[in-house]
């Protein structure tokens, strides 16, 4: 068996290659479903922002469905929406997400999951990527998603996004120390 | 939909999150445990590019400007596998590096050597039938920072990939054989086993070399892969 490639540091020059600074635009207007946005800060262990970090997003489309080749469900796809994006964090620590509400997708043993993002978090200081979710609060399955289910009660918070407005949330991302966020070990 | 699951990578394979050695890591780990979960379809899926917009000229780092940047030309190719040595294929490589004084072409970056006005540092290639990449760029110069006193950074080129799903993402860093800077540089020292450091070190081929032009160097890459046995979680 071939052995793996280790994971290095994305460093505090990506920039040049990954990322275009500002939103994550994941959905464009013509895209289907609720449009939201989804605004957040990184922060360290010592309450210090986060400027060189870079979120990647991943998503279903409203419907519930990935637009990858493995996905076989019987839902409509959106020729519009990859559901992938990239938010580089900006001088003050903060990343903003453009995109709809994910639909429910299957979990284990056919459980419906909540609507959710995945997130990885990329930075300098960071040698393997961090790996989240981000469920939203005021919707009525994520209380029963049966991935945040296995999150300890009282860390579960960490994962929920804020309803700030009619179509806002806030989502923020703490790497250590108090209120940090959960990191999933996928 | 998705049944197969990823092989889940040893212990030692990646850099634990906490490495003294490199600053930067002390206020950016986590110190709670990851939450160990199932690899759903979120997990199995991931981002398909559409790589209509990513063209032969991308992965020719020298052509950026009016005239040839300067440094010692190299040409970097190698495979893209998973853990059974299948092919991944066109999948989105992406490169990014200094110049060859060492100097990113960056506003953070301060380090007192020259930009090359001929010389982003940034490219993309797609990985062909066979999981080949190939790109032509210019060998970068070490750096330094200040992660300690007198630090340097061993030369090296950023790599990111995505593979086929969310699982299977990976950012690493190539090296150079030889360089002296290796044995002193945290970064590379993360990467717990040995041989999982030696993976890095690209090897010097002379058969990618191509007479009076460009060195060659061969980085060959392997992604996660999938487990036949047993699945891990039931989809419908």
């Amino acid at each position: 068996m071939a052995e793996l490639t280790p994971f290095q540091t994305v460093g505090p020059f990506f920039a040049i290659c990954l990322s275009e600074p500002g939103c994550a635009f994941i959905a464009g207007q013509n895209v289907v479903g609720r449009h939201l946005t989804i605004e957040g800060t990184v922060r360290d262990g010592a309450g210090a922002v986060v400027s060189d970090a870079l979120v990647e997003i991943w998503q279903a489309n409203a419907a519930g469905r990935y637009a990858h080749p493995d996905d076989h469900q019987p839902k409509a796809l959106d020729s519009h929406f990859s559901g992938y994006g990239r938010a580089p964090t900006d001088a003050a620590g903060r990343f903003c997400v453009e995109t709809v509400m994910p639909g429910r997708v299957p979990g284990p043993d056919d459980a419906l999951q909540a609507p959710h993002l995945l997130l990885g978090i990329l930075a300098r200081g960071i040698l393997t990527r961090l790996v989240t979710r981000v469920y939203f609060d005021e919707e009525p399955s994520t209380s029963e998603d049966p991935i945040l289910a296995l999150v300890p009660a009282e860390r579960r918070s960490t994962l929920i996004a804020k309803r700030t407005g009619e179509n806002e949330y806030r989502f923020d991302l703490v790497l250590q120390g108090d209120g940090e966020t959960v990191f999933f070990d996928v | 939909m998705a049944g197969e699951t990823y092989r889940r990578p040893r212990d030692d394979v990646h850099p634990p999150r906490d490495f003294p050695g490199y600053r930067s890591t002390a206020l950016r780990h986590p110190r709670q445990a990851l939450v160990l979960i199932p690899q759903t379809l979120s997990e199995l899926t991931g981002p398909v590019y559409g790589h209509g917009s990513v063209s032969d000229a991308d992965r020719d780092l020298t052509n950026r400007g009016h005239g040839e940047p300067l440094g010692e030309r190299i040409i970097v190719e190698g495979r893209v596998t998973d853990e059974d040595g299948r092919p991944v294929r066109d999948s989105l490589v992406e490169l990014w590096q200094a110049n060859a004084a060492g100097r990113y072409a960056h506003r953070v970056d301060q380090h007192n050597a020259p930009l090359d006005p001929n010389f982003t540092g940034a490219g993309r290639a797609v990985t062909d039938d066979s999981g080949r990449y190939r790109f032509l760029t210019i060998k970068p110069g070490a750096y330094p920072w200040l992660n300690h006193a007198n630090a340097w950074r061993p030369a090296h080129i950023h790599l990111s990939l995505w593979g086929p799903c969310f699982l299977t993402r990976l950012v690493t860093q190539m090296y150079f054989p030889g360089d002296p800077l290796l044995a002193l540089d945290p970064i590379y020292n993360s990467v717990p086993d040995p041989r999982g450091r030696e993976r890095l070190i690209s090897a010097f081929d002379l058969s990618l070399t191509q007479p009076e032009f460009a060195l060659g160097y061969r980085f060959d890459i392997v992604l996660r892969g999938r487990q036949a046995t047993p699945m891990e979680t039931h989809h419908g």
